[in-house]
């Protein structure tokens, strides 16, 4: 009787572990915060780009509609495989999306913009790193679409954008 | 003479004083970063990773003890920005109760286990 019960609670212990397992290999590796707490203060204060003045975030948001915001780099390769995204996005319905340019040389973004266009409607500057987790970023290439009203964010792409995320973005664009 | 004397001795106060208190903060900057996870890398803390997120974190923190924040809200902070998951020692809630009562449940259970053990023989 005694035999059966520890048998039992082996298989029992080795299921658990199984599904505690198996759940943890359906999680996605970064961790993001739910959408709900995503409430961004955006009332930071940086530098535009190509400009030495200096404008709070929040100003640069519109009252209605929506805004992307993107950040971007020079150096980062994978930003120049979601750059027609950004152009795309742009010209589809004239969205308001604003860059943060990330630990970046102003010439180099300048270089980089006029070979490969340039979607934003304001840049920002982020030389050290701290305006993007104000943010709540991990990195390069990140992209939110905020709600202005709310200042809430709907949606965070992390990594560059793609086919899957173009068409989920224009969805709720429109 | 007696002047530049004192004036010598005020600047040599002025500087000691000056960088024992920017030792104190990149402490405090140290302490709070050992305590944090760097989000994009593999089992190492904020302090010990050189990744571009953890230096941005590092100056991040100090920018905020100069701006006269506490340990305390700047946990918070980055709690409200990238969740519980930054820091290394979670807080009881609902979510991470099993973690912290998981240990004790064992702890008792095996006990158990052993004072029976020991009564039987």
């Amino acid at each position: 009787m005694s035999k059966n019960i520890k048998l039992i609670c082996i298989v029992l212990f080795a299921l658990f572990s199984f599904f505690i397992l198996l759940k943890g290999l359906d999680k996605s590796n970064t961790y993001s915060p739910s959408i709900d707490k995503s409430k961004i203060d955006f009332n930071f204060k940086s530098k535009y780009l190509f400009s030495e003045k200096e404008v709070f975030l929040n100003e640069l948001l519109k009252n209605e509609g929506m805004t992307l915001i993107n950040i971007w780099a020079s150096w980062c390769l994978p930003c120049k495989d979601e750059h027609p995204y950004l152009l795309k996005l742009k010209s589809l319905n004239n969205l308001n999306i604003i860059g943060i340019n990330y630990k970046d040389n102003e010439n180099n973004a300048k270089q980089f913009l006029s070979e490969l266009g340039n979607p934003y409607t304001n840049i920002i500057t982020d030389p050290n790193g701290t305006n993007s987790i104000e943010l709540g970023a991990f990195g390069v290439p990140e992209t939110y679409l905020i709600e202005n009203k709310s200042k809430l964010i709907i949606k965070k792409f992390i990594g560059p954008l793609d086919d899957k995320s173009f068409i989920q973005l224009t969805k709720i664009i429109q | 003479m007696n002047k530049m004397k004192i004036l010598s001795k005020l600047i040599i106060i002025f500087l000691f004083f000056q960088n024992f208190s920017s030792a104190e903060t990149s402490q405090q900057v140290d302490k709070i970063s050992k305590n944090l996870r760097c989000l994009i890398c593999q089992g190492q803390s904020v302090y010990d990773s050189q990744s571009d997120f953890a230096l941005s974190m590092k100056i991040l923190i100090q920018n905020k003890i100069d701006e006269g924040k506490n340990d305390e809200q700047i946990y918070d902070f980055l709690k409200n920005k990238y969740g519980e998951w930054i820091v290394y020692d979670p807080e009881i809630n609902k979510n991470t109760l099993l973690l912290w009562v998981l240990p004790l449940i064992l702890f008792v259970f095996g006990g158990i286990l052993i004072l029976r053990k020991v009564s039987i023989k």
